[in-house]
């Protein structure tokens, strides 16, 4: 039997949106599907050598659960975002969410491809060498070749 | 129920239990016995699910405390 496939589209880089791709893609390795995972645009950010400094803003974001009702001129003061950030990475870790470089590390070992959009790396002047070593390059034509076949394709 | 090898998967969130049950798995023969404890709710039904699209068999699904407890075959 061929393996099924997953194909991702990886568009955001902030700390939440950071966890869907990679928890469907690391729980799809592991069930045997052959997975590819594109990132582009702020995607990018996923692919970062160092990604325990994603952030997640409560700013413009009405549906995120708040211990306290907080104006949204509060939202904005100076270090709101840090610690929004930082008391939603103490909740994860206080209920046993893996950490991002935790999910990203057995993407790696599973032989999850994870390419970094080129057109999107050149209009961010980002350079090889900030991204870990297991990103691979590529375009539109690169992920089309991998999800027209795939069983499972999904864009976040 | 006997088994062969336990997983304490207790405290791991989504996909953890899953991830970890797999490479238990992975390191034992074919027919062996894999014992899993969990405490995420959602492993009652991604348990079942894993077992389905892998082909190691859920054998027996069971409750001690807090804790879900299964037993897989390794394929």
């Amino acid at each position: 039997m061929t393996a099924k496939k997953m194909a991702l589209i990886a568009t955001k880089g902030t700390l939440d949106w950071a966890y869907p791709p990679f928890i469907l893609a690391s729980t799809a390795a592991t069930l045997g599907y052959e997975v590819q995972v594109f990132f582009t645009f702020y995607g990018l950010q996923l692919l970062r050598k160092d990604i325990s400094d994603l952030r997640i803003s409560p700013l413009a974001n009405p549906a995120m659960p708040m211990p306290v009702p907080m104006p949204v001129l509060v939202q904005a003061l100076p270090g709101m975002e840090a610690m929004a950030s930082m008391m939603m990475k103490n909740k994860m870790k206080a209920k046993g969410v893996a950490s991002l470089p935790e999910l990203r590390d057995i993407c790696i070992e599973s032989d999850v491809k994870l390419i970094a959009c080129q057109m999107t790396v050149d209009l961010f002047d980002f350079q090889k060498s900030d991204f870990i070593e297991q990103a691979q390059f590529g375009g539109a034509a690169t992920f089309l070749g991998f999800a027209g076949n795939a069983d499972i394709c999904l864009y976040i | 129920m006997n088994y062969d090898k336990e997983l304490d998967a207790r405290g791991l969130a989504c996909p953890m239990p899953i991830v970890k049950t797999r490479k238990a798995l992975n390191d034992l023969a074919s027919g062996q016995i894999l014992r899993v404890m969990a405490t995420d709710a959602g492993s009652v039904a991604d348990m079942a699910a894993f077992a389905e699209q892998t082909g190691n068999q859920l054998l027996a699904q069971t409750q001690e405390g807090p804790a879900y407890v299964f037993f897989l075959k390794r394929k």
